[in-house]
C-alpha cells in the first residue's frame, strides 16, 4: 500500500514538474527580449564549443605574425589584427571559451558551496545559522571586486584561481537566497510529512526543499553568470587573469591600451563582445524571473 | 533610535575583526619571500634575515596578526613596505580623491537617472521609455573600464579637449565621473521606473486624481515622494560601492585614489598597505550602509514609527 501511494505521489510531482517547466517555457517564449537573449546565449555557447573548428588555436589564435600587426578590419581579417599580428576575431571566438567557462564554473562553485551553507543555515537555524551567516556578513563587508583582487593576487594569477576568487566573493549572495527560500518552505506540510516517513535531514533538504525553491536560484544564476564574466574581464584587465598568450576579452582590451591612438579596434571589439554577452544574459535572466514568478511581473 | 545606531556600530566590530583576519590570512598565502622583497634586490642573506627578524616575519601568522591588531587598536596601521611611509597617512592622502570622484559620479548618475526613470514610468511604453530602458540595459552591460577607454579615444586622443588621466583641475573629473556615473545611472534608472510604476497604481494616487489635483502635482508630490524611498537606498548603496571599489576606473584614468593604491600595493606586495586600504574601505562601506538604513527610516514614516515604538 505504501509503495503504491509513494509511486502515485511521485507520478503526481512528475506531472506537476513537467507542467511547471512547460508553463515557464510558454511564458518565456512570449517575452521577445528574453528570446533574443536566449538566442544570443545559445549562439555564444555554440561558438565557444566549436571554436577549434572555426579557428585553429596554434596556427591562428596564438601564432605571432608581426608582418601584419595592428591592421584594421579587412576582408581577410574581419576585425583586424592585434599588436602581434593575430586575428582579433579568432581570438575573440576562443576568448569566449575562457569567459563562459570562468562564468559557469565560478557560478557553479559558489552555487554549490553558498547554496549548501545557506540551506544548512536555514534548515538547522540556531547556532549553525548564526555562525554561517556572520561569516557571510564578513565576506559581504568587503567590496567584491576588491576581495577577488586580493584572493587572485595571493594565489597567483591563473584561470583556476580566477574562478575560485570570483566564486568566493559571490558566496554570500547564494547563501542568503537559498537560506531565505529554505526558511519559507521548511515549515510546510510536505516537509513535515517527509520527516514523518523517516527521511533524514540530508534527503529532506536535497529532494524536498531545494526543488521547491529553484525559481529564485535559477534567476540568480543567470544574472550572476553575467556579473562573473564582467568580473573576470575586470581582473584580467588589471593583469590578474589568464596568462598570455591565452586569449581573454579583458586581457585583450588591456593589451590594446598601448595602441589606443592608432589602433583603437584592439580595444573596441573585445568590449563589444563583453557587452553583447552580458546584455543577452541579463535579458534572459530578467525574462526567466518574469516567467518563473508571474507575481513579480508588472 | 540611538540604541539601534549603537547596536549596529557595536556589531561592526566583530565584522572588522573577521575581515582583517580573513585578508591577513589570504595575504599570508602569497608566494614569494616578503623579507627578500623588502630588503631589495641583491640583498645578502644576512640582511634578509635581519629584515625578517625586525618585522617579526619569522613568527607564526597568528602572532603577526595579533601584533597587527594590537597596533591597529592604537591607531597604527604600520609602515608601507615599499615607500616606508606610514600606511595611515598615505591612505588619508588618497581617500579624499576617491571621495571627490564618488561624489561627482553619483551626482552624474542621479542627474541622468531620475528624470529618465520618472518619464519612463509616467509614459510607460512610449518612445522615451523604450529608448531609456534600452540605454539602461546597455549601461548595466558595459564594463566601465571599457567605457572609460572609449571616452579617452574620443575626447583625449581625437578631439584633444579633455586630459586622459591624472587629477588636475575640473576637466580631469569629467570623464571618470561620467564613466562611473553612467553605470550607476542605469541601475538607479531601472529602480526609479519600477518603483514609480508601482506607486502610480496605488489607490491614493487615484484618489488624488479624482479629487482634481493637477497631474503634475500628483506625480511630484504624491507619487514621487513615495516612489523615491527605495531609490534612495539604491543611491546610497551605489555611493558606498563607489567609495569602496572604483578600482578599475581609477586605474584607467590614473586617478590617485584608494582603488588604484590597492592595485599598486598588491602588485608591489605591500601587505600593510593592502590591509590598511581594505580595513579603511570596509569601514567606509559598512558605515555608508548603516547611514542608508537610518536614512531609510528617516524618510519612511512607517519605519520611523516602528523605531519609536521600541
Amino acid at each position: 500500500m505504501a509503495t503504491t501511494n509513494n509511486s502515485a505521489a511521485q507520478a503526481g510531482t512528475a506531472t506537476k514538474k513537467r507542467g511547471q517547466f512547460k508553463e515557464t517555457w510558454r511564458r518565456l517564449k512570449k517575452n521577445r527580449m528574453a528570446m533574443i537573449g536566449l538566442t544570443v546565449v545559445v549562439f555564444l555557447v555554440l561558438i565557444s564549443i566549436f571554436a577549434d573548428v572555426l579557428f585553429d588555436y596554434d596556427t591562428v589564435v596564438i601564432k605571432q605574425n608581426t608582418q601584419i600587426r595592428l591592421q584594421g578590419p579587412s576582408a581577410e581579417h574581419w576585425l583586424g589584427t592585434d599588436e602581434f599580428g593575430r586575428d582579433i576575431l579568432a581570438r575573440l571566438v576562443h576568448g569566449s571559451r575562457v569567459s563562459l567557462s570562468v562564468g559557469v564554473v565560478a557560478v557553479s562553485i559558489s552555487l554549490v558551496l553558498g547554496g549548501s551553507l545557506g540551506a544548512a543555515a536555514g534548515f538547522y537555524g540556531g547556532t549553525i545559522d548564526n555562525v554561517i551567516m556572520r561569516f557571510m556578513d564578513i565576506l559581504l563587508a568587503v567590496p567584491s571586486l576588491l576581495l577577488s583582487i586580493t584572493i587572485v593576487s595571493a594565489l597567483g594569477p591563473s584561470i583556476i584561481n580566477l574562478m575560485l576568487a570570483i566564486a568566493i566573493s559571490s558566496l554570500p549572495g547564494y547563501a542568503r537566497i537559498v537560506r531565505a527560500s529554505v526558511l519559507t518552505v521548511k515549515d510546510q506540510e510536505f516537509v513535515e510529512a517527509a520527516k514523518c516517513i523517516g527521511a533524514n535531514n540530508f534527503e529532506i533538504i536535497l529532494s524536498h526543499i531545494i526543488p521547491n525553491c529553484m525559481a529564485p536560484i535559477i534567476v540568480q544564476v543567470s544574472l550572476k553568470v553575467a556579473s562573473a564574466i564582467l568580473s573576470t574581464s575586470g581582473l584580467s584587465f588589471l593583469g590578474l587573469g589568464v596568462k598570455a598568450p591565452t586569449p581573454e576579452w579583458g586581457a585583450m582590451l588591456s593589451g590594446g591600451r598601448a595602441y589606443l591612438r592608432n589602433a583603437p579596434h584592439l580595444t573596441i571589439f573585445p568590449g563589444i563582445a563583453i557587452i553583447i554577452t552580458i546584455l543577452s544574459l541579463n535579458l534572459l535572466g530578467d525574462g526567466l524571473r518574469d516567467a518563473l514568478d508571474p507575481k513579480l511581473k508588472k | 533610535m540611538s540604541r539601534y545606531i549603537l547596536k549596529r556600530l557595536v556589531m561592526l566590530i566583530p565584522v572588522l575583526i573577521g575581515v582583517t583576519f580573513m585578508v591577513y590570512f589570504i595575504l599570508s598565502l602569497s608566494p614569494g619571500d616578503t623579507a627578500a622583497i623588502i630588503a631589495g634586490e641583491g640583498a645578502d642573506a644576512q640582511t634578509i634575515e635581519a629584515v625578517r627578524k625586525d618585522l617579526g616575519l619569522d613568527k607564526p601568522v597568528i602572532v603577526q596578526y595579533g601584533k597587527y591588531m594590537w597596533n591597529l587598536l592604537h591607531g597604527d596601521m604600520g609602515v608601507s613596505y615599499s615607500t616606508k611611509r606610514p600606511v595611515f597617512t598615505t591612505i588619508m592622502s588618497s581617500f579624499p580623491n576617491t571621495a571627490k570622484l564618488a561624489f561627482w559620479s553619483i551626482l552624474v548618475a542621479i542627474a541622468i537617472a531620475l528624470p529618465i526613470g520618472i518619464i519612463s514610468a509616467t509614459r510607460q511604453y512610449s518612445a522615451v521609455d523604450n529608448v531609456g530602458m534600452v540605454a539602461a540595459l546597455l549601461g548595466v552591460a558595459t564594463p566601465n573600464f571599457w567605457l572609460g577607454l572609449m571616452l579617452i579615444i574620443v575626447f583625449s586622443l581625437n578631439l584633444g579637449i579633455l586630459p586622459s588621466g591624472g587629477m588636475s583641475g575640473w576637466k580631469s573629473y569629467i570623464m571618470p565621473a561620467i564613466t562611473l556615473g553612467t553605470g550607476d545611472a542605469a541601475l538607479i534608472c531601472r529602480m526609479t521606473r519600477s518603483s514609480m510604476l508601482e506607486v502610480i497604481r496605488q489607490d491614493y494616487i487615484r484618489t488624488a486624481r479624482a479629487k482634481g489635483v493637477p497631474e503634475k502635482t500628483v506625480i511630484r508630490k504624491h507619487a514621487l515622494k513615495n516612489a523615491l524611498i527605495p531609490v534612495v537606498t539604491v543611491i546610497g548603496l551605489q555611493f558606498g560601492s563607489l567609495l569602496g571599489g572604483a578600482t578599475l576606473t581609477e586605474t584607467v584614468f590614473a586617478w590617485p585614489g584608494v582603488g588604484r593604491l590597492v592595485v599598486d600595493s598588491i602588485k608591489s606586495k605591500d601587505a600593510p598597505m593592502v590591509l590598511g586600504c581594505i580595513v579603511m574601505l570596509t569601514i567606509t562601506f559598512s558605515v555608508i550602509n548603516l547611514i542608508v538604513d537610518l536614512l531609510y527610516a528617516y524618510i519612511d514614516p512607517r519605519i520611523k514609527a516602528q523605531y519609536k515604538k521600541k
